[in-house]
């Protein structure tokens, strides 16, 4: 398109959306005269304004319908991940269910990193995979063997790890020096073997102590069960099971402007509000795709600014965005009826009763739609 | 004419009641518990005062003078004879105590910074709303909790305890509910406010009850049952108790009985009072019935589902309603209801008499209420109400005057609202004009099935009749079917051509050559009168026959299901077939380019003339299937059971080397898990090549003429009637052990074949063995629990969507705000287009420019 056709388009900037204004661009032909394109936005313009949205319209329950009347055709199950049997995916309405709740908990936490360009090829990811993924001591030990007569545990290490992942038994030694207190370490090339310090007693603590080590994280990233290196498109990314986005952002080889978890919190916590709602637009449309529904982008949208209005993720729960409400009979026709009522009365609260539900309660029309224009006149 | 004084409740505020206003807004003291004399006439000073309200017919209110219906009821109040804590205010008397001194009843804050503090919380209160004003408060109380000296008066402070449900001690002792009082009327009101209290409405000391408002008796009628015999309300039963033992207690402390029977009588009054607000309390015993069964008191009366907000408050009942059984009659309007005529002759339309419409309207009146149309009632210019029957027939035709309103029977055309639960979405309650028919069901166009979700195997559906003239044209201009045929959902239509509409349209655009008088005969019975357009020829084309019904003009360029071109030049449809691709619901496409050019009606009236065309096209061909349409030939036949059973082979192959332990496992993943995943693949593949063997073979037969067009069914059922029913799968695998190492006992044990995973070899035709028959069942009753359990889900998930945005509207500026003018979104999905004007969530601006420039960049 010739510089001056695209000035003159971009002159609209304001009475068209940005979006509409790109797509004139991209699909008019080149061929197009001054009188042609002026045509075509006059009639893009008319009809633009034409599927605007009225006033007083209730986009909220469209929304609200949009997404909930679907709900039924959702599947209830998880989905295994292509390659690996532990790595499930949650999908479908149980997955829906947790992004609205704002559940702290996910029930399969992932994150897909990319890597830079420059470390792009299969086996700089497969290291990479392997470097992040969260070993504990119980990973180590090879054989675990006790002896009574000493009161004394050796455990033999599994060497080829410690070789993969560039560690000593010294290492270890180290980072359990602080759970295996009360007990002598000897640190052999290939075990560790503790003693218990002063008398011996049970053979239990022995037992206890291994169960005590086992949890210590000894490498990779905390939280990161599994990783999954694939291919997607042209380059290798790396399918993780559990997230840390904080600590993945500190490698320089991870690309991190395309970076993301599945945790609505995690986002939150580390990217800030803005990311956090576009992650809850990208994982609900990501099952709503998945389970081959059609809905609309705007209303995801609509549900994810309501719940991240304040600034802070909230569910759609009682605890969460309906607790936000202004009005005490809204509040009290959800759920906790008794509870609203009470607290309303001890700070003598005022319901202005300036949305639905109360106007329906007192059989006043609700101010929404046509029931929202008032009418002055004169009687003769 | 009548003038009519609206008026509007601006707010309702909510707050406590002072023991003086309690006393003050009563109209009776009651001081008896019995509630009737020797005669069945209520006491003086009963719980059934007739000062109280009535609720007998008959009898007059002694407050108001009013009766039975007209006499809201009014309160009143008895004396305790000792106080008693309201048991939902025992969290804010515990608070109250731990932070108020001992002795000066200040707040146990010093009084620097207190100012500051307040002004914090109320803005706190503004900036993010009460909740979380309440929870900065209870933080501050919780963190004063260790204070034991008082900043004023140095006064030394004891801890004080709770022991659920409601007794306070401090230091071990008891305290009663007096001395709470006491400790309560000594906490300043300007010190309140650090509590998020209002000064002006609140004194701590009402948390206790010293007086207990008695509801009126209208809030808790008593039933006569057949016996004759009264039966009382449950608060009626609790308010009994209360005063029974409250006398008790009044008469014992003028005795001056032990103070161990009158505590014991107080304790017992607290836990009658308790239970007359809340019978859950966790802690303590409900109060029941002489048979068991617990009371039902206030609080419950209020919360859940069957409460009085969600079942009487957020949900109405309402008059001029109907409901019966549905059935589909392809011949009516899209927007038409078919009504029988028993209804129409019960739900009425109130027509106001005017000098214009008083002779249309006397012929109503001159029918009554027995033949049809006539009318059931007037109602005079004085607003009394007289109904239409033989006897008053003549007499009101000779008084009836303009200013009376005549209720008559329904006529076509009529509005109505026509409704089908779940209402999940808006389409499922849209307005349709009324048609009165012959029979007992209400009659619907088949095409409007799909936005109800309504089938015709026992489905009922609701109607209402809109009273007023506003409601009647807020339902013609928004909610009529032709309004709603795109879903706001996606911006697509969701009403379409279904089953044999679809079927016979695409016959007739395939195949179907006409003699000139069976065009037309064709045309008319669908409804199509300008035949102008049609060719002057012997042998029409369906095609042409078609494109009759499409408007002049109309040009579109699209696609049929298999992918081929249709094209559609000056309303002529010059290429390619009518399919569901270009009919059907959900998709629809060019049914959507109609809509945005021609507008609602017209679509809605030649979707009505285009499936009436596909059913008049099929009862004229005639079309059925039978069981020989799965027939197959001989050798493709063998063809198929070759297939399978070199697959099944293939299967056995890979258990071999499983068992040899020669399998290689696929990565991330442990030998048995890729045995699983290899013969599953194999199982499948085996399926799908037959299915589409099947697919090539059962030559145009009424199934496949079906499936094809995409009116019913599909290849996957053709597949399984004819060649093979398949793998059944359980969550994604095959079927597992279900008893010990083997799936049926039919089976050995630990059998991995196909056939002992529910692997179905045989084809619906030639029918199941009882092992596959009964894997067909598990999937089949797995899918069943699925469902049960998704719908209440996801039930209760729509619930809490709807109530968490129900009150987000756009403003008369494009910006999106809830009830209280917050800012959601300033322009309505980031572009303020309306989804349901949209194609599929965009605009077609493509379409503008190939119509201005004639081609489009890609």
């Amino acid at each position: 398109m010739r510089k001056e056709h695209e000035e003159f388009v971009d002159s609209f900037e304001g009475q068209l959306p940005p979006s509409i204004i790109a797509e004139i661009k991209d699909t008019c032909p080149a061929s197009v005269t001054k009188e042609q394109l002026k045509e075509i936005v006059e009639l893009t313009l008319g009809l633009y304004k034409h599927c605007r949205v009225n006033a007083g319209e209730c986009v909220g329950l469209v929304s609200a319908e949009s997404i909930g009347e679907p709900g039924t055709q959702m599947t209830l199950n998880t989905f295994h991940f292509a390659g690996v049997s532990e790595m499930n995916v949650t999908t479908g309405l149980p997955r829906i269910i947790e992004i609205f709740d704002a559940q702290k908990e996910i029930k399969t936490p992932m994150m897909e990193i990319y890597m830079k360009p420059s470390h792009n090829d299969l086996e700089k990811v497969k290291k990479f995979a392997i470097k992040i993924k969260e070993v504990v001591f119980g990973d180590f030990g090879a054989e675990y063997v006790l002896n009574i007569f000493e009161q004394s545990m050796t455990i033999k290490l599994n060497k080829a790890l410690l070789s993969e992942r560039g560690l000593s038994s010294k290492d270890l030694a180290a980072a359990v020096k602080v759970k295996s207190k009360g007990f002598n370490m000897e640190v052999g090339n290939d075990f560790l073997t503790f003693v218990h310090k002063g008398k011996p007693e049970e053979i239990r603590q022995l037992y206890d102590l291994r169960e005590k080590m086992r949890p210590v994280k000894i490498d990779g990233l905390k939280g990161i069960t599994q990783v999954l290196p694939v291919k997607r498109g042209d380059e290798y990314i790396i399918l993780t099971l559990g997230t840390n986005l904080e600590a993945i952002f500190e490698y320089p080889e991870v690309d991190i402007s395309r970076t993301m978890s599945n945790d609505i919190h995690e986002v939150y916590n580390v990217l800030g509000i803005e990311a956090a709602r576009q992650a809850v637009i990208n994982e609900v449309f990501k099952v709503i795709e998945s389970q081959g529904l059609n809905i609309d982008i705007r209303h995801i949208m609509l549900v994810s600014d309501i719940m991240c209005i304040t600034g802070a993720v909230k569910g759609i729960t009682r605890y969460g965005v309906v607790s936000e409400k202004a009005s005490v009979l809204a509040r009290a026709s959800f759920e906790t009826p008794i509870k609203h009522l009470i607290s309303a009365a001890l700070e003598s609260e005022t319901d202005r009763l300036t949305s639905v539900v109360e106007n329906v309660m007192i059989n006043q029309p609700v101010p929404l739609g046509t029931g929202l224009p008032g009418l002055i006149t004169k009687l003769k | 004419m009548m003038h009519y004084v609206h008026k509007k409740i601006e707010s309702i505020s909510f707050g406590l009641f002072s023991p003086k206003q309690v006393v003050d807004g009563a109209s009776a003291k009651i001081v008896t518990p019995e509630l009737y004399d020797r005669e069945g006439y209520p006491v003086d000073g009963g719980l059934m005062d007739l000062r109280l309200g009535v609720i007998d017919p008959g009898l007059r209110c002694k407050t108001c003078g009013q009766k039975l219906k007209e006499c809201p009821g009014h309160f009143g109040y008895i004396e305790l004879a000792r106080p008693v804590v309201h048991i939902k205010f025992v969290r804010q008397v515990m608070d109250l105590l731990r932070s108020s001194c001992k002795s000066c009843g200040r707040v146990l804050f010093a009084d620097a910074g207190m100012a500051k503090v307040i002004s914090a919380l109320n803005k706190l209160g503004e900036d993010e709303g009460n909740e979380a004003r309440r929870r900065k408060i209870k933080e501050m109380i919780t963190k004063g909790k260790g204070k034991d000296i008082c900043p004023h008066c140095n006064g030394k402070q004891d801890p004080i305890k709770l022991e659920k449900p409601y007794n306070y001690y401090e230091a071990e002792i008891r305290l009663t509910p007096i001395e709470i009082r006491a400790r309560l009327e000594k906490i300043p009101s300007e010190d309140l406010e650090l509590f998020g209290y209002k000064i002006d409405s609140f004194r701590p000391e009402w948390l206790i009850l010293t007086v207990l408002q008695i509801p009126p008796v209208t809030m808790r009628p008593s039933i006569t049952l057949e016996s004759g015999e009264r039966s009382e309300d449950d608060l009626t039963h609790k308010l009994g108790d209360i005063v029974r033992i409250n006398q008790r207690l009044f008469e014992n402390i003028n005795a001056g009985a032990p103070e161990v029977i009158i505590e014991d009588l107080w304790d017992l009054l607290q836990y009658h009072v308790t239970t007359f607000f809340d019978n859950e309390v966790p802690q303590l015993p409900p109060a029941r019935h002489r048979g068991g069964q617990t009371l039902k008191t206030l609080a419950a009366r209020i919360s859940s589902k069957e409460g009085r907000i969600r079942h009487n408050l957020a949900g109405k009942r309402t008059d001029f309603s109907a409901r019966t059984v549905i059935s589909p009659d392809p011949m009516i309007e899209l927007n038409e209801v078919g009504i029988p005529q028993s209804m129409a002759m019960t739900l009425t339309i109130p027509e106001r008499v005017t000098e214009w419409n008083i002779d249309y309207l006397k012929t109503y009146v001159q029918n009554g209420s027995k033949k049809y149309p006539g009318a059931n009632y007037v109602i005079k210019a004085d607003g009394r109400r007289k109904s239409v029957s033989e006897d008053t027939k003549e007499e009101i035709l000779t008084e009836l005057v303009p200013g009376y309103v005549v209720e008559r029977h329904l006529i076509n055309g009529d509005i109505s609202l026509f409704n089908r639960q779940p209402s999940l979405h808006r389409m499922s309650m849209m307005c349709h004009r009324v048609k009165v028919l012959p029979g007992r069901t209400f009659r619907l166009n088949p095409a409007v099935c799909n936005p109800y979700n309504a089938d015709f195997d026992g489905d009922e559906m609701n109607l209402h009749i809109p009273q007023t003239e506003e409601a009647r044209s807020e339902a013609r201009v928004l909610m009529l079917v032709d309004t709603q045929i795109i879903s706001p959902r996606y911006g697509l239509s969701v009403v379409g051509c279904i089953q044999d509409a679809i079927t016979g349209n695409y016959i007739l655009t395939k195949e179907l050559v006409l003699s000139h008088e069976e065009a037309v005969d064709l045309l008319f019975a669908c409804g199509v009168d300008d035949l102008s357009r049609l060719p002057h020829k012997d042998k029409i084309d369906g095609k042409e026959v078609f494109s009759m019904v499409l408007p002049a003009d109309f040009g579109y360029v699209g696609k049929d299901k298999s992918g081929a071109e249709v094209k559609i030049v000056n309303g002529i449809l010059k290429t390619g077939v009518m399919d569901k691709a270009n009919l059907g619901q959900e998709s629809g496409l060019m049914l959507r380019n109609i809509y945005e050019i021609y507008g609602a009606d017209f679509t809605a009236r030649m979707l009505g003339i285009i499936s009436k065309l596909g059913i008049a096209v099929l009862t004229r061909r005639g079309f059925s299937i039978g069981l020989s349409d799965m027939d197959l030939s001989a050798e493709s036949i063998g063809e198929i059971q070759d297939l399978l059973d070199k697959s099944e082979a293939e299967a056995m192959k890979l258990l071999d080397q499983f068992n040899a332990g020669k399998l290689e496992a696929l990565p991330g993943r442990t030998v048995r898990e890729t045995l699983e995943v290899r013969i599953l693949e194999v199982l499948n593949r085996a399926r799908n090549k037959t299915g589409d063997l099947a697919m090539k073979q059962v030559k145009d037969s009424s199934a496949i003429v079906m499936v094809r067009c995409g009116s019913r069914g599909s290849s996957l059922n053709i597949a399984q009637m004819t060649a093979v029913v398949g793998q059944q799968a359980l969550r994604g695998r095959r079927i597992d052990t279900g008893y010990r190492g083997r799936t049926l006992p039919y089976f050995k044990k630990q059998d991995l074949s196909p056939m002992a995973r529910g692997f179905v070899r045989n084809n619906f035709k030639s029918g199941l063995n009882p092992s596959e028959f009964f894997f067909g069942a598990m999937t089949g009753r797995d899918a069943l629990m699925d469902t049960a359990l998704r719908t209440p889900k996801s039930g209760y998930l729509y619930r809490r969507l709807s109530n968490a945005m129900q009150d987000l509207k756009v403003e008369y500026d494009g910006s999106v705000r809830d009830a209280s003018g917050k800012v959601v979104q300033y322009s309505y999905g980031e572009d303020g287009l309306d989804v349901a004007r949209t194609k599929n969530g965009v605009l077609d601006v493509k379409r503008i420019i190939l119509q201005v420039a004639g081609e489009v960049k890609e």
